[in-house]
């Protein structure tokens, strides 16, 4: 048994060696800082799982296993050379951390960041320093809106996507709602989200209106008792809500006992996370979203890619990968395709400069859909963007979506050359929903 | 109406919360003078404690209840652990130093103790949600409660009435009232300061992790969990004077109410408050409202 | 002024860091800006602790004077390094005047416990303030000098960091020439017995309001300086009590035995929690915690006496 374990081993690493060797510049290494929370409340549901996506594909693209059109080594050849760093500690500790990964440790390119308050503390220093850094799951819109940048990219829709999705499919599956109220964390992340899906339902239903005791709770706060009494008394029929880490997981809780979930329409833009964690614990009824087609929500796509991911994430860490895991999976394959397609045309290992000319305005394909370099003069992402509601699935002892719905990139972010705002107030004109 | 009993019920479930973990603390500074930053940590491990057995009985399929033991054990265990490991192994070198870099010493250990519990329990939160669950909800003024939290004033009046006996009816708590009053005259009356020193902050730190013990179950538990917690037991503490433990209910009372009226009425101000009021008490009366008499002042 | 061995000292060693500093690679000069920047609120903070008084609560001005310039920044577009400072100055003076006549009566814990309550008032009104940048702050944009507009990037740290010790020269030697005067002297007078400074016929409250005030002031400016060199602000690692802490953390470090001291003290702290995340991601807070209960039994006079220790071994 053992002799058959060594045997397939040396088998994988000749394999892989030889996989290394037939790359344009074998002796050449990328060196890629990937950032997540690894402590602290963002760890677990997203730094720890997002860290697990890249690894895992960065293994893959190393070792030239992923299905086409990755299936070859390296980025442009080259092996990826990783080192995982942690993000919290505050925007001040996030900036000074990146100053060293690039400045002290010499980093070729830098990918991760969950937080909206790490990315847009970070997008000046970025493209000050000039080191290409792809931003995997942070959301808010206004690191693109605010200034043109040039050495940054984000390969995922921003929150207004996620928000305007949702104001769609709560006119469409629940007509009858009007009035809504929101819990949201106190930053940009919060703030984005919820003046997105207040503007959205405006724009979107007749008659919409926002309850006047919308709760900002701090951060990481995690006890919400006097909260939910204040949106229980509320008379909204909605709550909104973009908790993330373990405040989404901690209100969850707290909010099932109080029968909060019964009582009240919930929508959670970020929910998508829980499901895998709290499985039987997820309250049945939620309107969940995952930023995008990733985690649950996509878990039956049936794409090569999204197959191999799937079931390679399951054997690695023993469960199904959850939104994070895709988005930073996505922002790696972005740059690899960026990466090939500026190795091919520069005929060896490209530029830095070259990698940024070929990822500017690119389409490639992620895991379960297609990405659109599309606004941001060419550095932000779209996607499409979906909903469902959630369901226990006794017989298989997990938790499943019903009511799946998904809305094309063009019909939720806004066109080039228009901020989200004005976009929305505007009544969302160019949109193309069908 | 209905708005002024939802207020004041989750002001009052707020502030058994806050006495809760602020109890220990005025304990602890009340007999030893030590304003102690490690607070935190015992809140931060009785929580994980409590989480983490609670998970092994559901696991092992025990009955319910014993969530409520494991709580309580957890607290117990930890209090032990960490306050007798702390008080032996760094404090009692600290007894003649200044009082302010006591507290420094105590905000290295903070430090120190909030990754090893990284090193222990790693980066995934716990849930422990089995106890609150199972005690279900009820309906008080049309709003729905979790029957858990209510237990908390229940706890709250406990703990305070058990405090409130030791103190002033047993053998122990004259001790303790002596050694409070005058360390130099109890110690040449033949009392035993150390062992004094030793149980008060064994029990202090207990009652530091019960709260964190008490609150494991209705909220997940992750990294960073103590640090909040202090400079909100240091509030309540300085509102209601520090070492006195009819001023913790006290200042307790007054950040929880004031807070639960912020987030019905002014959710801006929610933060605010809590300190604005520790302020104002501090400039109007700086020994806190409830300060225990101080006879030495040389 | 020039027959003070520490000025001479401190002369000599600014004009050699600034030589040095054109030779530092990036991220060196980064820790040290922030080192520097610091370390001038730990020179009021050191000032303050020679009277026996520890301010849990210096975050107040530290972040007041860093956000006074971000808003500044943001606002009105101001970049100008020189109105940037200034502002962060003249706001937390302002605070620490007004907050003094209150805090100067107050000693031991309770004068840590207020300092304290009055830092998390700001703390509460930044996070949930949206036009203030709740929780995330917001960028300050890279300063310019008068009429030179430094190339954002390294040129612009570099002209920051000369004003910096340039800066950091001019609160020493005044800090210096303070403590060697006649209300300076009370410094550890008052600490030691304060009645017996009321004897001799000076007001003890009125001379702690000046060391306040000072020590806001210097901390506004280290404020500023730390905007402009991160190029952020946000309350939770510049206004929260854990930002108190890190200054106290310094200032017990650096020890309270020179001006020079604090500047030492800072840049070792930055080294330290650099290769601390570094090398062990997960226990860098073991680390900065352990060094503090070492420094705290072993190292009284912190860091400053360990050199004095090696002067004499050596001679």
């Amino acid at each position: 048994m053992n002799h058959v374990k060594w045997l397939i081993g040396g088998l994988a690493a000749s394999a892989m060696a030889l996989a290394a060797s037939a790359g344009v510049a074998q002796d050449k290494t990328v060196k890629m800082s990937v950032v997540s929370f690894l402590s602290g409340p963002g760890a677990g549901p997203f730094g720890v799982p997002g860290r697990n996506g890249a690894e895992l594909i960065i293994a893959a693209i190393n070792a030239g296993q992923l299905p086409a059109p990755y299936d070859k080594p390296g980025l442009a050849g080259a092996m990826i050379d990783v080192e995982y760093v942690d993000e919290s500690g505050g925007n001040t500790k996030v900036v000074a951390e990146y100053r060293n990964m690039v400045q002290k440790r010499g980093a070729d390119v830098v990918v991760g960041y969950v937080s909206s308050g790490s990315c847009a503390a970070l997008a000046p220093v970025i493209d000050e320093l000039k080191k290409l850094t792809v931003l995997a799951v942070c959301g808010t819109p206004r690191i693109f809106e605010e200034s043109d940048r040039t050495h940054v990219f984000r390969t995922m829709g921003h929150a207004t996507g996620d928000n305007v999705a949702a104001a769609h499919y709560v006119k469409e599956k629940f007509p009858d709602v009007k009035k809504y109220v929101g819990i949201n964390q106190n930053y940009a992340w919060g703030q984005d989200s919820w003046r997105d899906f207040d503007l959205g339902m405006k724009a979107l239903v007749e008659g919409a209106t926002p309850s006047d005791k919308v709760q900002w709770p701090k951060l990481f706060q995690g006890q919400y008792g006097t909260e939910i009494s204040a949106l229980l008394l509320d008379d909204a029929q909605l709550i909104h809500s973009s908790f993330w880490d373990g405040d989404l997981e901690s209100f969850i809780f707290q909010g099932t006992t109080r029968g909060i979930f019964q009582k009240k329409k919930v929508l959670m833009t970020v929910a998508g996370t829980a499901a895998y964690r709290l499985g039987k614990r997820m309250p049945e009824g939620i309107i969940l979203g995952a930023r995008g087609p990733y985690g649950v929500l996509v878990r039956d796509n049936d794409s090569p890619l999204n197959s191999w991911f799937v079931q390679a994430y399951f054997d690695r860490y023993g469960t199904y990968p959850s939104g994070p895991p895709y988005q930073y999976a996505q922002a790696i394959l972005g740059l690899k395709a960026a990466y090939d397609k500026a190795g091919e045309a520069a005929g060896g290992f490209p530029t830095q400069d070259q990698v940024i000319a070929a990822f500017k305005g690119s389409t490639f394909e992620s895991l379960a859909g297609t990405v659109k370099m599309a606004l941001g003069n060419g550095h932000q992402a779209i996607t499409e963007n979906g909903y469902g509601i959630t369901k226990y699935d006794a017989d298989k002892g997990e938790v499943t979506v019903t009511d799946v719905k998904f809305y094309p990139a063009e019909c939720v972010l806004p066109p080039a050359g228009t901020d989200s705002v004005s976009w929305i107030e505007g009544g969302m004109k160019g949109a193309k929903c069908n | 109406m209905q708005t002024a009993i939802t207020i004041l019920l989750d002001g009052l479930v707020f502030s058994s919360y806050l006495f809760i973990v602020s109890v220990g603390l005025t304990v602890i500074f009340g007999v030893m003078k030590i304003l102690n930053v490690t607070h935190g940590s015992f809140y931060a491990w009785g929580a994980y404690a409590a989480a983490f057995l609670i998970g092994v009985a559901f696991d092992a399929g025990w009955p319910d209840w014993l969530g409520f033991v494991a709580i309580f054990a957890a607290a117990i265990a930890v209090g032990l652990v960490l306050g007798l490991i702390l008080e032996r192994g760094i404090l009692r070198f600290m007894y003649h130093r200044d009082e302010v870099l006591i507290v420094l010493a105590t905000f290295g250990t903070f430090l120190v103790l909030e990754d090893v519990i990284l090193l222990v329990f790693g980066v995934d939160p716990y849930f422990a949600y089995q106890p609150m669950m199972l005690l279900g909800a009820s309906e008080i003024g049309g709003v729905s409660r979790d029957n858990y939290s209510l237990s908390l004033i229940a706890l709250a009046l406990v703990v305070a009435l058990v405090c409130w006996l030791g103190l002033v009816k047993t053998r122990w708590g004259k001790i303790l009232r002596a050694v409070i009053f005058d360390r130099e005259m109890a110690e040449s009356m033949g009392i035993n300061v150390t062992m004094v020193y030793i149980v008060t902050f064994v029990i202090g730190a207990m009652l530091g992790a019960l709260g964190g013990a008490y609150i494991s179950p209705t909220v997940s538990v992750a990294p960073g969990f103590g640090i909040d917690v202090i400079v909100l037991s240091f509030a309540v503490v300085v509102i209601g004077g520090m070492g006195s433990i009819p001023g913790a209910i006290i200042g307790a009372l007054a950040v929880g109410l004031s807070r639960a009226l912020a987030v019905h009425e002014a959710p801006q101000l929610e933060l605010f408050v809590i300190y604005a009021v520790m302020a104002v008490v501090l400039v109007f009366r700086p020994e806190g409202l409830f300060a225990p008499a101080k006879p030495r002042k040389i | 002024m020039w027959r003070d061995k520490t000025i001479v000292g401190l002369t000599i060693a600014a004009v050699v860091v600034v030589v040095v500093s054109f030779f530092l690679p990036s991220w060196l000069l980064n820790q040290a800006l922030f080192g520097f920047a610091r370390a001038l609120a730990v020179l009021g903070l050191m000032v303050l602790w020679r009277t026996g008084l520890v301010s849990f609560g210096h975050a107040l001005y530290f972040g007041g004077g860093a956000y006074a310039a971000a808003l500044l920044s943001r606002y009105y577009e101001v970049t100008d390094f020189f109105v940037l400072l200034l502002a962060g100055m003249i706001a937390t003076t302002f605070v620490g005047f007004v907050l003094g006549f209150i805090i100067r009566r107050y000693r031991d814990i309770f004068f840590a416990m207020l300092s304290l309550a009055f830092s998390m008032i700001l703390y509460g009104v930044l996070v949930k303030t949206e036009v203030l940048g709740s929780t995330d702050g917001f960028a300050v944009s890279s300063p310019t000098f008068l009429f030179y507009a430094p190339e954002p990037g390294d040129e612009a740290k570099q002209a920051l960091f000369v004003a910096l010790v340039i800066a950091g020269w001019i609160a020493a030697v005044l800090v210096q020439m303070y403590l060697n005067s006649t209300l300076g002297r009370l410094t550890t007078a008052i600490r030691d017995n304060e009645i017996r400074v009321e004897y001799l016929g000076f007001s003890a409250e009125h001379a702690i309001h000046v060391k306040y005030v000072m020590s806001a002031a210097l901390a506004g400016a280290g404020g500023a300086f730390m905007a402009m060199s991160l190029g952020q602000v946000d309350p939770d690692s510049m206004v929260n009590w854990t930002a108190s802490g890190e200054l106290v953390f310094v200032t017990i470090l650096s020890g309270p035995g020179s001006v020079a001291a604090p500047f030492i003290g800072s840049l070792l702290f930055e080294l330290l929690r650099t290769y601390a995340v570094e090398f062990l991601p997960h226990s860098w807070q073991i680390i900065v915690g352990a060094t503090l209960l070492i420094v705290i039994f072993f190292l009284p006079g912190g860091v400053w006496s360990l050199l004095g220790r090696l002067r004499r071994a050596e001679g």
